[in-house]
């Protein structure tokens, strides 16, 4: 029974958490380990076209809701999802095409192209905060919870609570579908072969007639719809303001980084490597030691390696670590 | 050109050259910086205080005030203004200063070297009680360690047992959540974990997992209602960690229920609020005054207050020295003696000279305690339907 308390309460503060979590970061880090891979260099602008395209999604949102059009259990955004995707689509192509297009021509070097994304990055910061403004927005509505605490404490007769929000679920779920989804286009259509032949040798790749417009193009549209997704997904789930999106940044590049960038199958590990590696050393484990341990052996602590105010320097600190032993990352990439 | 400065030097020195029953009184608020939307209230309300009295022609002085700017946030500014007011002008009083920090610097650099009396409406900090005053230093405004004392009341009424308590990253949230945990712990209770989360945040579980960790009845949120306060309630509500909340006055508004929901329902707390009947009048007068302003704006009650113990007190003693009149301060705002509101002040100045005893009332309610500081009102509510119900007063 204490076993089962313990797990519960590892379950409710740990595992749906870091899942939940980490598949919002596997998504943004899929987007910069793509684009490092086809385009050649870290977009540090990435973090704000998650905001650019939540903003969107939330405008669009909005709308639905004052024309009464929802989804019933599940949240509107979801629907307004794929209107959001066609503008973060039309503004990152849109950005190609004024920005990078002419350093692409110019050959320049990658360090140039990031610190132009830097400049994007602020661009794009100051036009979402003149679009939705810088104070907190939720969006998100429909049921609020699949498993609520209290049902579930009920039912079990258990100590503990259990709570999966159904935007928890909705996360993982559409990162699990997007994640097919990607892999069946890079791995099967010719499309995304001819994307695969371009990042791992652009001259050859060119020379078998791989028309390069085309790849970069396709690869803005799915960086540009995992960006939005992952920022939706983030936004419902916990909520959105502009200056937040700026911060995640820093897990999402640790991320892509420790999977090995260029690598989506390691974007995906770093997301969740970062995401329990941040929960798991900040998480206070006295309730669960409490129910393991035999009795009077539990002190007065909270079991607790670093104070929640260090959680984003789990992530500095093992993209420091893994920049120093294996700056390839798990899955080798570049 | 020459002649017209010199004839402005001749009129600023006639100006300056007051009749000996005038009696100057400094303003020294933040009409700059982060609370500079309060002060014009505040400094309308004490200078009604003035004119009010000016206008019963019962005092043997006529009032007028000198502003000053504390900037509230630069304590060089606030002792610059502070000392021009003293040496320059010849105050004999300050209502002010407003912000802790200005205030505390301003009462040990400015007033204790001159002597000068100084009641502030506005300064909340706990370590203003202990600080060295010379028995100069009174404030209307009560000290943020009351409220502590006034929720460990309440949840030891509810027989709460134990308590987690977490705070907003700042002066306010710490010094909110000490003055909880000294005052509960005092009384018998247990503070489980008393630990900071910052505004600003997206997710606020894993706070809320260290929160759960430690345990506790309920959580008490001494944090902002738009800020991380209320994303501590919302990640507690969506783990099961916490059903019931403690919310202290930063966490009152009409928006907090209204983003949670039904959840919030049996939440209580306190908030400071006046239930004086001096409140409603004030309200009124600062409607008709001259230049308008309105009471309800926070700390304007406590400025006309401040302006008038001033007054009152300088008349009981008779004189305008402060280290004779500032022993009158006390005995003038609490009981016993005849109650005085609003608006009557020319009353008041009646009674004293004939040496009935008044208990000074004012707009907030005046009870001095202490060393000095008000007492203070606070509402208890609960939260039922969405909606700030009353308990009562205390």
């Amino acid at each position: 029974m204490d076993i089962l308390n313990a797990f519960v309460a590892f379950a409710n503060f740990v595992l749906v958490p870091g899942l939940t979590y980490g598949s919002q970061l596997a998504l943004g880090a899929l987007g910069i380990t793509l684009i490092f891979g086809v385009l050649r260099f870290s977009n540090f602008a990435h973090g704000d076209t998650m905001a650019f395209g939540t903003a969107f999604v939330i405008l669009f949102t909005w709308w639905f809701q004052s024309m009464g059009i929802s989804d019933g259990f599940l949240p509107t955004a979801l629907l307004a999802l794929p209107f959001g995707i066609a503008v973060t689509i039309a503004m990152v192509l849109g950005t190609d095409r004024v920005v990078y297009r002419f350093y692409r021509r110019q050959r320049a070097k990658p360090i140039i192209l990031v610190i132009v994304s830097a400049g994007v990055m602020f661009v794009m910061n100051g036009l979402v905060r003149m679009i939705i403004g810088t104070s907190e927005k939720n969006f998100s509505d429909g049921s609020r919870f699949l498993l609520d605490p209290k049902v579930f404490r009920d039912a079990t007769g258990l100590a503990e609570p259990l709570a999966i929000k159904t935007t928890q679920a909705v996360t993982v779920v559409v990162a699990i579908l997007c994640v097919a989804a990607l892999f069946w286009f890079l791995q099967k259509t010719r499309t995304g072969k001819s994307m695969r032949a371009y990042a791992d040798n652009e001259d050859l790749a060119l020379l078998s007639g791989i028309n390069p417009d085309r790849v970069v193009m396709v690869t803005w549209i799915i960086a540009g719809t995992l960006a939005c997704i992952a920022g939706t997904l983030y936004g419902l789930d916990k909520s959105f303001r502009v200056f937040v999106y700026f911060g995640l940044m820093l897990p999402i590049f640790a991320a892509a980084i420790v999977g090995g960038l260029g690598s989506p199958l390691g974007a995906i590990v770093g997301g969740y490597v970062i995401a329990f590696s941040e929960l798991l050393v900040t998480s206070a484990w006295r309730k669960i030691a409490g129910y393991i341990l035999p009795d009077g052996w539990l002190g007065d602590g909270l079991y607790q390696a670093l104070s929640t105010d260090y959680k984003v320097a789990v992530s500095f600190v093992i993209l420091i670590v893994v920049l120093l032993v294996r700056p390839q990352g798990i899955f080798g990439g570049k | 050109m020459k002649k017209l400065l010199l004839a402005s030097v001749a009129a600023t020195a006639f100006a300056g050259a007051a009749s000996a029953d005038d009696v100057k009184l400094g303003i020294l608020i933040g009409f700059t910086g982060p609370i500079e939307s309060l002060t014009s209230h505040m400094a309308a309300a004490a200078e009604l205080a003035m004119a009010e009295v000016n206008a019963s022609g019962k005092s043997a002085h006529t009032f007028t005030s000198v502003r000053g700017d504390s900037t509230c946030v630069d304590a060089a500014a606030a002792q610059a203004a502070g000392e021009r007011m003293v040496t320059a002008e010849g105050v004999k009083g300050i209502i002010g200063a407003d912000c802790s920090g200005v205030t505390r610097a301003v009462l040990q650099n400015v007033a204790r070297p001159n002597g000068i009396v100084m009641i502030s409406p506005s300064a909340t900090s706990p370590a203003l009680t202990a600080d060295e005053d010379d028995g100069l230093f009174f404030r209307t405004a009560p000290s943020d360690a009351r409220e502590g004392e006034i929720m460990a009341d309440i949840l030891m009424e509810k027989g709460v047992k134990s308590i987690a308590l977490t705070y907003s990253n700042s002066d306010y949230g710490k010094g909110l959540a000490e003055a909880i945990a000294n005052a509960y712990t005092a009384k018998g209770g247990v503070v489980t974990i008393n630990a900071a989360h910052d505004d600003g945040k997206a997710d606020y579980s894993a706070e809320v997992a260290a929160l759960a960790a430690a345990g506790g009845d309920i959580l008490v949120v001494a944090g902002y209602l738009d800020q991380g306060g209320k994303g501590i309630i919302q990640a507690s509500l969506d783990t099961g960690a916490f059903s019931t909340f403690g919310l202290p006055g930063g966490m009152v508004g009409d928006s907090l229920p209204a983003a949670i929901g039904p959840a919030l329902d049996g939440s209580y707390g306190q908030v400071a609020q006046s239930d004086a009947p001096g409140a409603a009048i004030l309200t009124e007068m600062g409607k008709a005054n001259a230049t308008p302003f309105e009471a309800t704006s926070p700390y304007a009650m406590e400025s006309y207050d401040a302006a008038a113990l001033i007054m009152l007190a300088m008349h009981a003693a008779g004189s305008t020295d402060p280290k004779v009149y500032k022993e009158k301060i006390m005995d003038l705002a609490n009981a016993p003696g005849e109650p005085i509101l609003p608006g009557e002040l020319g009353k008041a100045l009646e009674l004293i000279a004939a040496g009935t005893d008044i208990d000074y009332q004012g707009a907030s309610g005046v009870e001095l305690i202490g060393p000095g500081e008000s007492a203070g009102r606070y509402k208890e509510f609960v939260i039922k339907d969405g909606k700030y119900e009353t308990v009562t007063f205390r």
